[in-house]
């Protein structure tokens, strides 16, 4: 077993590494910068035989990664906030012509105002676009998360964007394990895409549709917008399957996971759940062991898959539960916090389901305190005819 | 109808000493101006003011001769690299101290 | 909250590589039989010179609370020209211990009532042959004598590890001899 103690960046460029990615295009922004910069020095030393490609904007990145992809070789970028944005209309391109790219996204708050602080708006944000979207715990989770990501990518054809807590998991360090390269590389076979730029087979890719299906110069009927993209849905529904076995096989391989969509601590015999995404789950831990030792049942469940959304897997979870608190470090505005309109509408149906909260927190790094955890958890699990359909804030100081 | 206010809070600061804390604190070089060189404290007129001009934390005042405000002052030596006379020189911090203790 | 975590704040200034050393010991400790192993350098914008701070969190499990250190158990001070500025032993527990590279003796220096070590942790990097300021091997060493968590051989070669390329027998030698002449104060 190699143990490193090294920051969460480091974690997802040694994933990067260790999954032979061959083009890398990306642009520095805190706090993924250390991510770009150690990959570098990877391909610069030759660990890593890739073309690293400097561009002048995360627009620019992603769009090389979707030319690198299109030509059928193995691409990566990495973002946050910001820079996420920028690239939007790239993003909505790359999943839309499904190509296999993956990303890092060490989250960060979205100006304005500025900040380059810790919260989760930059991929929320992104939720609807299509991209597949695993979220890390901890640094074992980034590089594990990053070498399946690969996997997924390819098996579904869809891109996907590992997300993780920016400063608190891009630059705390902590030890975690580099899996073995002959392991990785017989996880992750080098592979070929099922549609990439070839001069043997000529072809336009991702030429206009008009509303109508209409035939193709051989005769044969060509799907519509419409069509193209009901067929993305369905795979990225269909990845749901493709991730559980992908995650069986890595821990099989590698000793490691088994919690694809979720991952519960103590949840069992809970009447009350806490559920968020990132290093937060990790952090309630402690609160709900000293709840526990109140004598009250409490739970907490980290969220790992966020699209596509792991419905079954949220109900099996929550829906026999009393209450349900949902932590949000970010927000619908105008709304409610995106993972809690998520639950609550896959619970609908449910002939038996919990009352649920939603709290805000952590906006632009605001701290967030154990006892202010411990204190909105215990009001929940006390009282849960308080419970509010509106989001509650906490660490608000004016 | 009542009267909602809207748009109460955004990020807005006015311009001013200390808004990043007392950064002359993390001065390592200290800038020292000679007067004897220094072409507005030599000639007691409004001269080149250089200093003053491309001081990016604004603490040289312009005035004859121009002080330094040590407070905020951080050291970054641009003063001396942009003075027409060479008439300052970066000294180091910790010597500072010493003489002044 | 958990009570075996040992919660330990670095003070220094940007530049004086507190998260080098606190990375250093978080190195020694998690190969002593630590597992549970945190380091959270100071979030944000930083320059040279500006105070900055590290939390290192040990333990023998694996630590899942990521949040900042509020009450410390030991604090260590990599430059006495911060206590003008900074409330290094701010939330120190009460059998708490500050280290702290400054000349003179432990009981020149009070911080209401806690344990303090000190070291010339400046002088004696100089004395290992290291250019004049380079102070954050030398403090592990004193780390070390002061609070006996991590042996001193093992700091050791962890430094010599971490500062491959870069005089690692002489980074060594100062938390030696910094190490040696560390003296720890009464309460």
């Amino acid at each position: 077993m190699h143990h490193i103690i090294e920051s969460g960046n480091v974690a997802a460029a040694t994933g990067v590494k260790l999954s032979r990615a061959q083009v890398i295009a990306a642009y520095p922004i805190t706090p993924q910068t250390p991510l770009t910069e150690k990959l570098s020095e990877f391909v610069e030393s030759g660990e890593l035989d890739a073309e690293y490609i400097p561009v002048e904007s995360e627009h620019s990145a992603m769009a090389v990664c979707i030319a690198a992809s299109t030509a059928g070789t193995r691409a990566f970028t990495a973002t946050s906030a910001n820079g996420l944005l920028y690239m939007n209309e790239q993003l909505h391109w790359a999943v839309g012509a499904r190509l296999p790219v993956v990303m890092c996204v060490a989250n960060r708050g979205v100006g304005a105002p500025w900040t380059v602080w810790n919260d989760q708006q930059d991929s929320m944000s992104q939720r609807d676009v299509g991209w597949i979207q695993l979220y890390a715990n901890d640094h074992q989770q980034i590089i594990d998360s990053v070498i399946k990501a690969f996997r997924l990518a390819q098996t579904v054809s869809v891109p996907v964007m590992v997300c993780y807590d920016g400063y608190l998991l891009s630059h705390t360090y902590m030890p975690f394990e580099q899996p073995d390269q002959q392991k990785v590389d017989a996880f992750l076979p080098s592979f070929t895409p099922k549609h990439f730029l070839n001069p043997e087979e000529p072809g336009n890719f991702n030429t206009v549709t008009l509303p109508d299906i209409r035939p193709g110069v051989s005769g044969a009927i060509e799907p519509g917008y419409i069509e193209i993209r009901h067929n993305l849905h369905q795979d990225l529904r269909g990845a749901l399957d493709a991730y559980k076995e992908i995650d069986e096989e890595f821990a099989q391989e590698f000793g490691r996971g088994g919690n694809p969509f979720v991952e519960q601590y103590k949840c069992d015999d809970a009447a009350c759940v806490a559920v968020c995404i990132g290093s937060l789950s990790y952090q309630l831990r402690d609160v709900i062991d000293s709840l526990r030792q109140e004598g009250i049942k409490v739970g907490v469940m980290g969220v790992q898959m966020y699209r596509p959304f792991p419905d079954e897997a949220i109900v099996e979870a929550l829906a026999d539960k009393s209450s349900v608190v949902v932590f949000e470090k970010a927000l619908s505005y105008g709304n409610q916090g995106p993972l809690y309109g998520d639950i609550k509408s896959a619970l609908y149906s449910c002939s038996s389901r919990p009352r649920i909260q939603n709290y805000i927190l952590g906006l632009g790094g605001r701290e967030i305190q154990t006892q202010q955890l411990m204190d909105a958890l215990r009001r929940c699990c006390s009282s849960p005819d308080a419970i509010e359909d509106t989001p509650r804030w906490i660490g608000l100081k004016l | 109808m009542a009267e909602k206010e809207y748009c109460k809070m955004i990020s807005r600061s006015t311009p001013g000493p200390g808004d990043g804390g007392r950064t002359g604190s993390w001065r390592v070089l200290r800038p020292i101006i000679d007067n004897d060189k220094c072409i507005p404290a030599k000639t007691g007129k409004k001269s080149c003011f250089n200093c003053w001009l491309y001081c990016p934390d604004c603490v040289v005042s312009k005035t004859i001769p121009p002080t330094i405000d040590l407070e905020y002052c951080k050291g970054c030596g641009i003063c001396a690299e942009e003075c027409p006379a060479d008439a300052i020189e970066m000294v180091s911090e910790a010597s500072q101290n010493v003489e002044e203790k | 909250m958990r009570k075996d975590i040992i919660e330990i704040r670095w003070h220094g200034r940007g530049g004086q590589g507190a998260i080098t050393a606190a990375k250093i010991v978080a190195n020694g400790a998690f190969v002593s039989g630590f597992k549970g192993v945190v380091m959270a350098p100071t979030f944000g914008t930083e320059r040279r010179g500006a105070p900055v701070f590290t939390s290192l969190k040990i333990a023998k499990d694996k630590i899942y609370d990521l949040s900042p250190i509020t009450t410390p158990d030991m604090v260590v001070v990599l430059d006495h020209t911060l206590l003008d500025e900074v409330d290094v032993a701010a939330g120190l527990k009460d059998d708490g211990l500050v280290v702290l590279n400054a000349p003179g003796a432990a009981s020149d220096y009070s911080f209401a009532g806690a344990r303090v070590a000190v070291a010339d942790v400046t002088a004696h990097g100089v004395a290992a042959g290291l250019p004049p300021g380079i102070v954050n091997s030398g403090i592990i060493g004193a780390f070390s004598k002061a609070t006996g968590l991590v042996d001193i051989d093992v700091l050791v070669k962890a430094i010599e590890q971490e500062f491959v390329g870069k005089k690692p027998e002489k980074n060594g030698a100062a938390a030696r001899i910094a190490y040696d002449n560390t003296s720890v104060g009464e309460k």
